[in-house]
């Protein structure tokens, strides 16, 4: 086994199918003094780019379909330096679970001291979960816009058969709602749905 | 009050005993409320059995045994007391190297030797032309794919090192890989083979049940510690999984099995490409359909029961490919990691017709045979390797050192 120089930079492979959250692990290690960074985004020809960077640490994604590969990859390619373990201390079951709760997993090369490679993987589990949480605010931001265009679809066809204001619209939507105990946007849902049906 | 248990599983034919188990209230049946868990890779599942997600899944069937070896990234004791059903994968090609095939005079079928002998022509032909070798892909190197198409091929005069490559591809993303070129071929569980035929863009050349009948393929792998503290329960699901599997074999029933195995939430595909597996019943290329004898067992001939010489096999097939180093060590762990004890225990009381050995010499049977059960009757058989060679778990070593890779093709 190579002696590790504890001055050596490492290098740091990021796989990760989504450029977006690729490129917020990588620019959070530059920010901890990495500059050995690579990103790959396709796992097509990962074979070879391993053997060319030789890196340390690998950070990939839990939902990449092609992790079986790449375990397969350095279990062949003896040439190389390569990395074995995944995460860094095997005993270290806390840090483990973290990271699969995050959806993400490295593996490092033998002999690597836990100091040196811990602090990647905990930058990358913070920055998958604030990820998945950006994710999930843009999904709420999303479901809000489709709510109120809901909304005002239903106003519009009130407003149009009864010949009402969008005020009185809205007030005989939300009285609806308050007299069924049931949702404003269920309100609006049954009646474009009831609308389409007489339409028909 | 019911047992929630979480199962992580890959899309595939042999998930069937699984999904069944939940689907059709088997599970519920045993007081267990059985969350399936629908996972990208085997790596996936068995770190999140690792970290507790997952007690229990749907794994290939050396997994426990490398995870014992500790020659996974990952080290952990997984036991195998259930073995998820025999056979159910094929190996496809790409139209291109059909096509040379046939015209290196293979025709259609699923002959295994026939199939060999014009792959190994195809490969001489490229070499003569200087062209790149063949790309074969499995979907993990601790697979029953990876070790039946070598034996395959080997027994084929092919060196599967040498002369051809293998590279690691995600069973739902082979059909792509061999349209793109990437691969010229693979060896896969069903619906994957026909879902190439489907799309045009494969043949299938040989299947699982021609190269080794009623052979192993996945088993419900069982984080150890969970089968120590919970073995009551681990019990209770290996009676839902085993009368699933029951089910999973009445004819009747393959129609709605393979509706609700194309379904969304497990394998996403058309019912009609799941009918041609649980059939058996394969197109495998140019209008042919073929109807396969024991294509996918779930249930007759012990499928479910662990062999502990199918668990042997495999490690003898592990050491031929330099996966792991021979020891009498090694080979207490292989057979080790498969445990017909609790299988037993846990059907004993049920009354059904479990084997009383823990292992068989495996390729021994050319036709049916009725051997010694606990109770009611039991046939084991036919389960011939294509070569007619015999695999005694009692002589591992003789088998290991008889194993002769065949010379690099010229």
């Amino acid at each position: 086994m190579p002696v590790e120089s504890s001055r050596a930079e490492l290098s740091v492979l990021v796989v990760d199918e989504d450029p977006v959250r690729a490129s917020i692990i990588e620019a959070g290690l530059r920010d901890a003094g990495h500059s050995k960074v690579t990103i790959v985004n396709d796992t097509t020809g990962i074979a070879r780019q391993i053997a060319d960077i030789a890196p340390d640490v690998i950070v990939i994604d839990l939902e990449n379909p092609n992790r079986d590969m790449l375990e397969n990859v350095f279990q062949v390619s003896r040439a190389v330096r390569r990395p074995i373990a995944l995460f860094v201390d095997r005993s270290d079951q806390a840090s483990i679970e973290a990271a699969i709760d995050a959806g993400v997993s490295a593996y490092v090369v033998d002999g690597l001291r836990k100091e040196r490679v811990k602090p990647i993987l905990d930058m990358a589990v913070t920055r998958f979960h604030a990820y998945a949480r950006l994710q999930q605010e843009l999904e709420t931001a999303r479901s809000e816009l489709e709510g109120r265009k809901t909304i005002e679809r239903a106003k519009g066809i009130l407003m149009q058969s009864k010949g009402i204001s969008e005020e009185e619209a809205y007030a005989r939507l939300r009285r609806s709602a308050m007299n069924q105990n049931r949702k404003l946007l269920d309100i609006a849902q049954s009646l474009i749905t009831a609308a389409g049906l007489l339409d028909e | 009050m019911k047992t929630r248990i979480t199962a992580g599983f890959i899309p595939l034919l042999d998930s069937a005993i699984l999904v069944t188990a939940r689907e059709k209230g088997f599970a519920a049946d045993e007081d267990i409320d059985l969350n399936l868990v629908r996972e990208t890779s085997w790596a996936n599942i068995r770190d999140r059995m690792a970290v507790g997600h997952f007690e229990v899944a749907h794994m290939l069937a050396p997994m426990p045994i490398a995870s014992n070896l500790g020659i996974t990234p990952l080290e952990l004791q997984i036991i195998a007391p259930f073995a998820l059903g025999l056979g159910g994968n094929a190996v496809t090609v790409s139209n291109s190297l059909w096509q040379a095939m046939a015209e290196a005079g293979l025709e259609r079928g699923l002959d295994p030797v026939s199939a060999g002998k014009a792959l190994r022509k195809v490969i001489a032909d490229r070499l003569a032309l200087r062209q790149n070798r063949l790309v074969f892909a499995v979907v993990h190197p601790h697979s029953g794919h990876n070790l039946e198409l070598r034996y395959w091929l080997a027994g084929c005069g092919i060196d599967p090192d040498r002369d051809i490559d293998i590279i690691i591809i995600p069973p739902t993303l082979m059909a792509d890989a061999l349209s793109t070129g990437r691969i010229d071929g693979y060896c896969v569980g069903e619906p994957w083979n026909s879902v190439a035929v489907a799309n045009g863009v494969g043949d299938i050349v040989t299947t699982k049940a021609s190269i080794w009948r009623s052979s192993p393929e996945k088993v419900l792998g069982v984080r150890a510690d969970w089968a120590v503290d919970e073995s009551e329960v681990l019990a209770k699901l290996i009676r839902a999984l085993h009368a699933a599997a029951q089910w999973c074999a009445d004819r009747e029933n393959l129609e709605e099995l393979a509706s609700i195995l194309a379904d969304k939430s497990y394998l996403d595909l058309s019912p009609d490409i799941m009918m041609r597996a649980v059939e058996g019943n394969l197109s495998i290329g140019g209008d042919m359909s073929i109807q396969i004898e024991d294509f996918f067992v779930p249930f007759a001939r012990a499928a479910t029961f662990p062999w502990q010489s199918h668990a042997l096999w495999f490690y003898s097939q592990m050491v031929r490919w330099g996966l792991v180093t021979h020891s009498q060590k090694n080979t207490e762990i292989a057979r080790n990691a498969y445990r017909p004890d609790l299988y037993r225990n846990a059907l004993m009381s049920i009354g059904a017709a479990i084997p009383g050995a823990n292992s068989k010499v495996e390729g021994a049977l050319p036709r049916e045979n009725p051997v010694g059960v606990s109770a009611g009757r039991l046939t084991l058989g036919p389960d011939g390797f294509f070569d007619g060679k015999i695999f005694d778990p009692d002589r591992i070593n003789e088998y290991i050192a008889s194993q002769q890779n065949p010379s690099k093709i010229r």
